[in-house]
């Protein structure tokens, strides 16, 4: 078990987290309503949603400071998981008689 | 240890059991169960489809007022059959029943890592179970769509269809609770020195199977949420806009797509093919190494293969969707994974085969069984070549070739490797041999009985007879010259079932009093035989446990003679 | 002979048991949460037409949640380093408040908005942007019920165990913050893909 100033410190670096993840929310919210595009919106909210993700995995979750083992099962989950995510992609959108309707037009309401 | 010696009530030690042991029993008895159950509903179907329109003898009355089966019939019996025969007969007794009594007992571990897990697995296993035999007593039958449950069909079908997927939810449940306690208890508690290339070639597949179940059924089971959602609220995630039932437009948003469930489906069901087959090359792998006296061939090629088709199986789902209109790049992307994917599976296929030359070959009845597996799943896979083909698969899909290609690999395949296991691991589990004059009439009259079934299916496939229809195709003219060996295939099965009836009262019978053996009734070098009692001791499985010093597949290391073993098995130590 | 590993980590792979156990679960939540992603992402490239989440759907309210979620997340591990500077005290304040949180984002969830859309007729099979709404939120509610659920045990009657297995307790409660800080993580992706975009 650690010594009580390490987990000091520890506490320390999740309040500084907080601090990252409230600003970054703050952002996320803010960006929405600027008006970039709807694919420039997409990029920039994964951007954030996926550093917000990082820091809360990285730290809360420790995984900075993890063992090999779980590192090659989170690889393995996300080799399967990007092929679940592209390769569905892929497919679809080579589907003939599927349409995809471009970004821009599908945002009314009918 | 000693704290484990008091006794535990009945309910505690045989039926809300914790031990590996009991659960793997229970696992393997109701997939038993299940596995004759969905045996008789095909053939039912199988009578209908060699005498279409005659009553059906004996069970006749059950299904209707008239004593036939119903085109309604046969479609949900189809379903279920599948269903049943994958999820509720083979993964459970290759996985859970196998898996669980085996696996730990091979790794020198006392218990799953998490035994109230694994308790939990197979009650919820169970629920399951009893989802999906409910839904025959729903007022009107079961799912009906097949075993894909192809949305948009599948959506607007009766009310079975529901209790399908609620029952394939616990299914889910139960197989990711399974596979955690899998892959943790290979990770963790393998004994000392008991090192990754150590591990015998069962431990092995069921490492890989156990990594297929967790990561590709969860799309599954979001997959079936959403096609709860489309039933019960009336959503549309699979229902096109306009889509027409009964001649009117359906009442519903729209906007859906039928493809995002077949994408999902797949996502699953073809790793799922491989946790069909995996567990079976495990267990053949064992059969075959304990009967020629001989290490495997290539073993450590056989590993890497083992890892390699795991990955590989989750990239090439959509070689089932050719038919779907998919476009040439992403056609030809999947053909390309279908065709690599088959190179690990001709390497473990071709080891195996090597492994048998030169050895001095017991012929047990197991050892039948696994011999009877070798050139049955290579039929299988090389009559899939052809299906992983676009331009073939263009003609082909949806014919009794498939039928055929599948069940091959499935059928004479997988559940030739379980008799196989059942046969090798009965010793192991009640300290008792199964009667070996009736296991070979077992084996010999099914093995020309399932040819009998299944090989005629390429001819009618190859003819253009399509998988669904009720009458076996009589009221088509290219069916016609092909329509005899529906008469052939009624009578093979049913010669099939009653050759599995000497299975049955084998079973029986050499329970109630078949001849006592050693613990190490076939000389084996693994932990499970040479370093556990047989059967093993509740809860604790070893006297003490064991540290390995050698690797899986060590036979033939000496002679033999002079009383002598010509083993050395896994945890003896030599000094030097 | 009992299983090994439970508390003690294996000395080659430097972890015990219940670890590997919970990141495997988490795996098969990564799949399960990917495929309800990727299914939003094909169902919105093919509709012919798609709501706007920032107009159709209650960004403030959304916003806090998300807040009340990272905060419980803090609470979380705080209350696991509590434990490891045995602290029981603070344990079960920081856990306590965490509990409480969880039930904050139930219910302003529920009251303020499942409720109000209902009632406005924005229920699921309205269109598929409600319905992908309901079922990902949804999905993602039951996760954190089950969570209340586990924290609840753990903050009391789970507790007795601290007397007799301190480093059991303490791992119990590393176990439970991962999965935890796992329906964060959820609800940091769900936000911005069905509220802003």
């Amino acid at each position: 078990m650690d010594s009580t100033p390490g987990i000091k410190k520890e506490i320390n670096l999740y309040l500084k987290v907080f601090g990252a993840l409230a600003g970054l929310t703050v952002l996320t919210v803010a960006v929405a309503y600027l008006d970039v595009g709807i694919g420039l919106a997409v990029i920039i909210a994964m951007i954030l949603a996926t550093t917000k993700g990082s820091l809360v995995a990285s730290f809360f979750m420790h995984l900075a400071h993890e063992k090999k083992l779980i590192y090659l099962m989170l690889v393995i989950t996300l080799v399967s998981l990007l092929a679940l995510f592209f390769i569905t992609f892929g497919t679809i959108g080579d589907q003939v008689g599927v349409e995809i309707v471009p970004e821009g037009v599908s945002s009314g309401v009918h | 240890m000693t704290d484990h010696h008091h006794e535990e009530p009945f309910w505690r030690k045989y039926i809300f059991s914790v031990d590996h042991k009991v659960i793997g029993i229970q696992y393997a008895v109701t997939a038993m169960i299940f596995l004759l159950f969905g045996f008789c509903l095909m053939l039912i179907m199988r009578w209908n489809l060699a005498y279409p329109g005659e009553v059906i003898p004996i069970v006749g009355k059950l299904l209707s007022e008239d004593g036939m089966l119903t085109p309604d019939g046969y479609n949900s019996f189809g379903a279920m059959h599948g269903t049943i025969m994958v999820f509720l007969g083979v993964v459970p007794l290759a996985v859970g029943g196998f898996g669980n009594y085996v696996l730990p007992l091979q790794v020198g571990a006392p218990d799953m890592a998490f035994p109230k897990i694994n308790m939990a697995s197979y009650w919820t296993f169970f629920l399951g179970g009893v989802c999906m035999l409910a839904s025959f007593f729903m007022p009107q039958g079961t799912a009906s769509s097949g075993w894909t449950m192809y949305a948009p069909l599948s959506v607007i079908a009766t009310t079975g269809e529901t209790m399908w997927l609620v029952g394939m939810v616990f299914l889910i449940t139960s197989s990711l609770l399974g596979s955690v306690n899998f892959i943790v208890t290979v990770i963790q508690l393998r004994a000392n020195g008991l090192t990754w290339m150590r591990l015998p070639f069962f431990v092995w597949t069921q490492f890989v199977t156990a990594f297929l179940l967790l990561l590709a059924f969860p799309p599954l089971e979001a997959a079936a949420v959403f096609q709860i959602m489309d039933r019960v609220a009336g959503t549309s995630f699979f229902l096109p806009s306009g889509l027409y039932v009964g001649g009117e437009v359906l009442n519903v948003a729209g906007g859906g797509t039928p493809l995002l469930w077949q994408h999902l489906f797949w996502f699953l069901a073809h790793p799922e093919v491989y946790v069909l087959i995996l567990p079976a090359m495990g267990i053949v792998a064992e059969v075959i190494a304990n009967n020629t006296r001989k290490p495997l061939w290539g073993y450590r090629s056989m590993v890497y293969s083992i890892i390699f088709l795991g990955f590989m199986s989750f990239v090439v789902w959509a070689h089932h969707m050719f038919l779907t209109g998919m476009g040439t790049t992403m056609a030809a992307f999947f053909q390309t994974t279908t065709m690599i994917i088959s190179i690990p599976s001709v390497i473990i296929l071709s080891a195996l085969f090597i492994s048998l030359w030169g050895g001095s070959i017991r012929f047990t009845t197991p050892m039948l069984f696994a011999l009877g597996f070798l050139p049955m799943f290579g039929i299988g896979g090389l009559t899939g070549l052809p299906l992983g083909l676009a331009s073939a698969d263009i003609h082909l899909h949806d014919t009794y070739y498939v039928i055929g290609h599948f069940h091959y690999v499935v059928a004479p395949g997988t559940i030739f490797a379980l008799f196989a296991g059942i046969y090798y691991w009965f010793p192991k589990v009640t300290g008792k041999r199964m009667n070996e004059a009736l296991g070979k009439t077992h084996f010999y009259g099914s093995f020309i009985c399932i040819n009998g079934v299944f090989m005629p299916m390429f001819i009618q496939g190859l003819a253009g007879v399509s998988r669904r229809l009720y009458d076996g195709g009589s009221t088509y003219l290219h069916a016609q010259p092909v329509l005899q060996w529906n008469e052939f295939m009624t009578i093979a099965a049913l010669g099939l079932f009653f050759f599995q009836i000497f299975f049955i009262i084998n079973l029986i019978i050499s329970l109630a009093k078949g001849e006592k053996v050693s613990s190490n009734v076939w000389d084996a070098t693994t932990l499970e035989w040479a370093a556990a009692p047989s059967p093993p001791l509740p809860h604790v499985n070893f006297e003490k446990v064991p540290d390995v010093y050698h690797g899986p597949y060590e036979y033939s290391t000496n002679s033999g003679g002079n009383g002598q073993p010509d083993f050395t098995p896994q945890h003896k130590k030599i000094n030097s | 002979m009992e299983v090994p590993y439970t508390v003690k980590p294996r000395p080659d792979t430097g972890l015990y048991n219940a670890k590997i156990g919970v990141w495997l679960f988490l795996a098969s939540e990564v799949m399960l949460f990917g495929a309800l992603f990727s299914s939003y992402i094909l169902l919105r490239m093919g509709a012919s037409s798609w709501y706007v989440g920032s107009e159709a759907l209650n960004v403030p309210i959304g916003t806090f949640n998300t807040m009340v979620l990272i905060v419980s997340s803090v609470t979380v591990v705080m209350a696991w380093a509590s434990l490891r500077m045995d602290d029981l005290k603070k344990y079960k304040m920081y856990m306590g408040i965490t509990i409480l949180l969880g039930l904050v984002f139930l219910v302003v969830k529920i009251l303020f908005e499942y409720l109000p859309k209902i009632d406005h007729g924005h229920v699921p099979s309205e269109h598929n942007f409600y319905a992908i709404y309901f079922v990902l939120t949804g999905l993602h509610a039951l996760h954190v019920i089950g969570g209340l659920v586990l924290n609840a045990y753990l903050w009391g009657p789970g507790t007795k165990m601290w007397e007799t297995e301190p480093e059991q307790f303490t791992n119990r409660i590393e176990i439970a913050g991962l999965y935890w800080h796992f329906v964060d993580i959820v609800w940091i992706f769900l936000f911005p893909t069905i509220y802003l975009l």
